[in-house]
């Protein structure tokens, strides 16, 4: 079929379900919707639909990035503007039909907000909410309002008419145009998109190929995999007008294998590409073959490395090479190769799609456009942002993240994952942008933020990522080899309060070597984290190392748990559920709990009831602890009563 | 053991390149885990040695060379979930359940498993109990969830 007439068809289903007779109910279940829920609020949705004997259209769609507020569900009564509600479980759910949907109470103290035009009285807009309003959403656009396993919908959005334009384009004016753009890589390395996509073209020989890199390894990041559950074709559009304007023929998506469901809305994708004719030979009927392979990468971090996944791809062990040849000129099975992240390809087809210069809008100088971010730690509005490149950090983790949890106080924010930085909040102004960001000793990277309070141990936070990497290590060279676990043994022994005092510079003189020597950046970036909490958290290593003690009471070695008298009110509760048979008390008498026995699990803490509040942490601090169990000082019988 | 379903396995594959991880992957789902002899049989039956295939093997974290439990209980190492207490949900899970990541439990019931990140951070800490994801959760809690299926499988048994 003609690409127009597809075009034109698509678009007339899609109006025609914007104005349905029929109510409408859209209900998230990306990987974050299912883990808060959201398939068992969709079997009560449609269960009492059919009790109610309503027909409605259920669309289940991509996730919108609030996760925290999951499961989210849409609802649009026939001449209605849209509600958004949020933590909809099976309960609420059955109350919104019943009241909304049968009745006319759209539960504004439920609502999110109302999506697009129109209002109701008492329901904010959802443009205003926190979280969204300081947003520019440009590649998730379509994450959590279009069908992704509809082909249609996407076309309808104005979908792969990028690639039906840079068909009619020469593939030196599509390079031109991605240029124009200032596209830089979004996988971490920051290498201009379009300039990449020319020396692969120019590159010599007949057979080429481009890759999406779906490794997304890097902890506590998810951007890539929300993309592609929420709208996978943006991503395949990507790839299609890269095989037309570097002459690949075959594209690949190397995808991790944890994340199943992006997966399988990409295998369904590529399937329903097939049948409009947008794979295979006479693409839209041009003259351009181009073919798309899945594969399934088998839980390696390093085959994230370029070189590395191509090797796995080609079924070997996934170690790196060292560049040059660089994979333009020799890369898949020796040949001229590609390769970009997800967000990179689906950039680039939004930007044929509306203009290199429109993309260039948006952005810094030097960092054109918007990225995605993944906000999780200690942030009270976790989930998936997108805003323009250069916002202020603060503007990232106070306004849309709503700052950390439970008004606890802010410590750094991690940017980049294992191979990037913590920054502290004096470094909250810095635009978030790539040049800022590598000044500061962290990176942009894939996009990964992860929050840290008061309550996290930075010099912790720094042996996490060392053991994440040693343990990651391919073990192809020296210095990422042993040099990291020589940096791990050092900081297991500062956070198990057997550092010295020489360790520090110990560390600085070990990263030096391995950022220095290391084959690929796997090590060449691994001491990161380990730099920048000495740069900025340098009296945290210091309190472990000479005075034993863990500033952020998290370090198991250097702390204890402690029942407060004062507070402790006899409930028996801690007592009973220790599992370690440690803390002596009776009822109405004070709990102690026996430092002996004690196997710091947290239980006792994690119990007591929240209005007591008696159990704390000590590293160093004092307390005046009876010896034997005495009778409770707060006389409040009826509370510990109700406690029992 | 039976080899006829691993026939079946590779039957697409042959003769094609970079087909090694695919075909791995395929035979730990239908068996489980790898076992030897299957490793032996796919080297012979694409024309490579032993070696390399269990060299591709071990390189993978996917890939396992013994059986696995019956509910496959995995907690998330990655960052976000760390830094909101993942360590202590595998430190309960490990006393519970008396056995340490990678090992399974005697009757066969459980196994537990670290995990580096399966993308739903948001909702961090988060466990895995075979595909179902369980997110926010509590030393305490995730001991209630092992109590629960522990239960169920007894029932099931008698
Ligand atoms: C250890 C390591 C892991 C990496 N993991 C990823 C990854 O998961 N996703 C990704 O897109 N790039 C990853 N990269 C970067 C890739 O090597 C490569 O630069 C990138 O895919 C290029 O795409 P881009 O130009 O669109 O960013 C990783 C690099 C290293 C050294
Ligand atoms: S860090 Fe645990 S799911 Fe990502």
């Amino acid at each position: 079929m003609e690409f127009e007439k597809l075009q034109q068809q698509s678009m007339a289903e899609w109006k025609e379900l914007q104005s349905s007779k029929k109510p409408r109910i859209l209900i998230g279940t990306g990987t974050c919707g299912r883990a808060a829920g959201s398939l068992k609020t969709l079997e009560a949705i449609k269960n009492e639909l059919k009790r109610l004997n309503i027909d409605a259209i259920v669309t289940e769609v991509g996730c919108i990035g609030l996760c925290y507020t999951e499961p989210i569900v849409d609802i649009i009564k026939p001449g209605q503007p849209r509600i958004a509600y949020g933590k909809v479980t099976p309960e609420v759910a059955v109350k919104l039909i019943q009241d909304y949907l049968a009745g006319d109470n759209p539960h504004p103290e439920l609502a999110l907000g109302t999506v697009g035009e129109g209002t109701i009285p008492g329901i904010p807009k959802m443009s205003e909410h926190p979280m969204l309003k300081p947003q520019v959403r440009i590649s998730l656009r379509n994450c959590g309002n279009i069908d992704p396993k509809d082909i249609k919908q996407y076309i309808a959005s104005g979908g792969y008419s990028g690639f039906a334009k840079a068909l009619q384009m020469a593939p030196d004016d599509v390079i031109a145009e991605l240029k124009k753009s200032g596209l830089r890589g979004r996988g971490g390395a920051g290498f201009s998109a379009g300039m990449k996509w020319e020396l692969c073209r120019k590159a010599p020989g007949d057979v080429k190929y481009v890759i999406c890199n779906f490794d997304e390894g890097d902890p506590g990041a998810f951007m890539n995999r929300l993309l592609l559950e929420g709208d996978p074709h943006s991503l395949l559009e990507g790839l299609l007008i890269g095989g037309h304007a570097i002459g690949a023929s075959k594209g690949y998506i190397y995808c991790r294998a944890e994340k199943p469901l992006a997966i399988e809305r990409l295998d369904f994708a590529i399937k329903q590409m097939h049948e409009y004719g947008l794979l295979g030979d006479n693409i839209l009927g041009s003259k351009m073959s181009f073919d798309i392979e899945v594969k399934k990468g088998a839980g390696a971090f390093v085959c994230g490395e370029e070189t590395a996944l191509m090797a796995s791809i080609e079924g070997k062990r996934g170690m790196p090479r060292s560049r040059p040849p660089f994979p333009a000129v020799s890369g898949l099975w020796g040949k001229p190769t590609n390769i970009n992240n997800v967000e990179t390809w689906a950039n680039s087809a939004i930007i044929l799609q509306k203009g290199g210069a429109w993309f260039a809008g948006f952005g810094t100088e030097k960092s054109k456009g918007t990225k995605t971010f993944a906000l999780a730690g200690k942030i009270t509005r976790t989930g998936l942002i997108e805003v323009p490149m250069g916002m202020p950090l603060r503007t990232i983790i106070n306004d849309i993240g709503g700052g950390p949890v439970g008004g606890r106080k802010f410590k750094a924010v991690q940017t980049g994952g294992p191979s990037g930085g913590c920054l502290p909040a004096s470094k909250l102004d810095l635009p978030v942008d790539y040049e800022s960001l590598a000044e500061a000793g962290a990176i942009v990277g894939s996009g990964g933020m992860v929050v840290a309070d008061e309550d996290t141990c930075m010099v912790d936070l720094a042996r996490f990522f060392l053991s994440f990497v040693q343990h990651e290590s391919c073990g192809k060279c020296v210095p990422c080899r042993v040099g990291t676990r020589q940096m791990l043994k050092i900081l297991e022994r500062i956070t198990n309060g057997k550092g010295k005092p020489e360790d520090i510079a110990q560390l600085e003189n070990l990263a030096k070597t391995i950022k220095a020597g290391s084959l690929c950046a796997l090590g060449g970036t691994a001491p990161n984290p380990v730099l920048t909490t000495l740069r900025y958290f340098k009296d945290e290593y210091e309190a472990h190392i000479n005075d034993k003690r863990c500033p952020a009471h998290s370090c198991k070695a250097l702390i204890e748990y402690a029942i407060v008298p004062q507070k402790c009110e006899g409930c028996m509760i801690c007592m009973r559920q220790c599992p370690a048979s440690a803390i002596k008390g009776g009822k109405r008498l004070i709990h102690i709990i026996d430092q002996s026995k004690c196997t710091k699990c947290g239980t006792c803490m994690e119990v007591c009831p929240e209005r007591f509040g008696a159990v704390v942490k000590l590293s160093g601090e004092k307390m005046d602890i009876p010896s034997e169990p005495i009778p409770v000082i707060v006389k409040n019988k009826a509370a510990a009563a109700k406690a029992e | 053991m039976d080899l006829t379903k691993l026939k079946a396995i590779l039957e697409p594959y042959k003769g094609q390149k970079g087909s090694l991880i695919a075909v791995l992957q395929k035979t730990q789902e239908v068996y489980g885990y790898l076992p030897e002899e299957a490793l032996r049989e796919i080297a012979k039956e694409l024309g490579t040695t032993a070696n390399e295939v269990y060299g591709v093997a071990s390189f993978y974290a996917q890939f396992r060379f013994k059986p696995q439990g019956k509910n496959v209980v995995k907690v998330c190492e990655g960052t976000a979930c760390h830094v909101r207490g993942s360590h202590r949900l595998l430190e309960s899970v490990q006393d519970y359940l008396h056995i340490q990541p990678g090992e399974i439990t005697p009757d066969g019931v459980f196994g537990v498993e670290r995990v580096a990140c399966v993308g739903c951070c948001a909702l961090a800490p988060v466990m895995i109990i075979n595909e179902d994801v369980h997110a926010g959760m509590t030393p305490v809690e995730a001991k209630k969830i092992l109590t629960d299926i522990e239960k169920s499988e007894k029932t099931q048994v008698k």
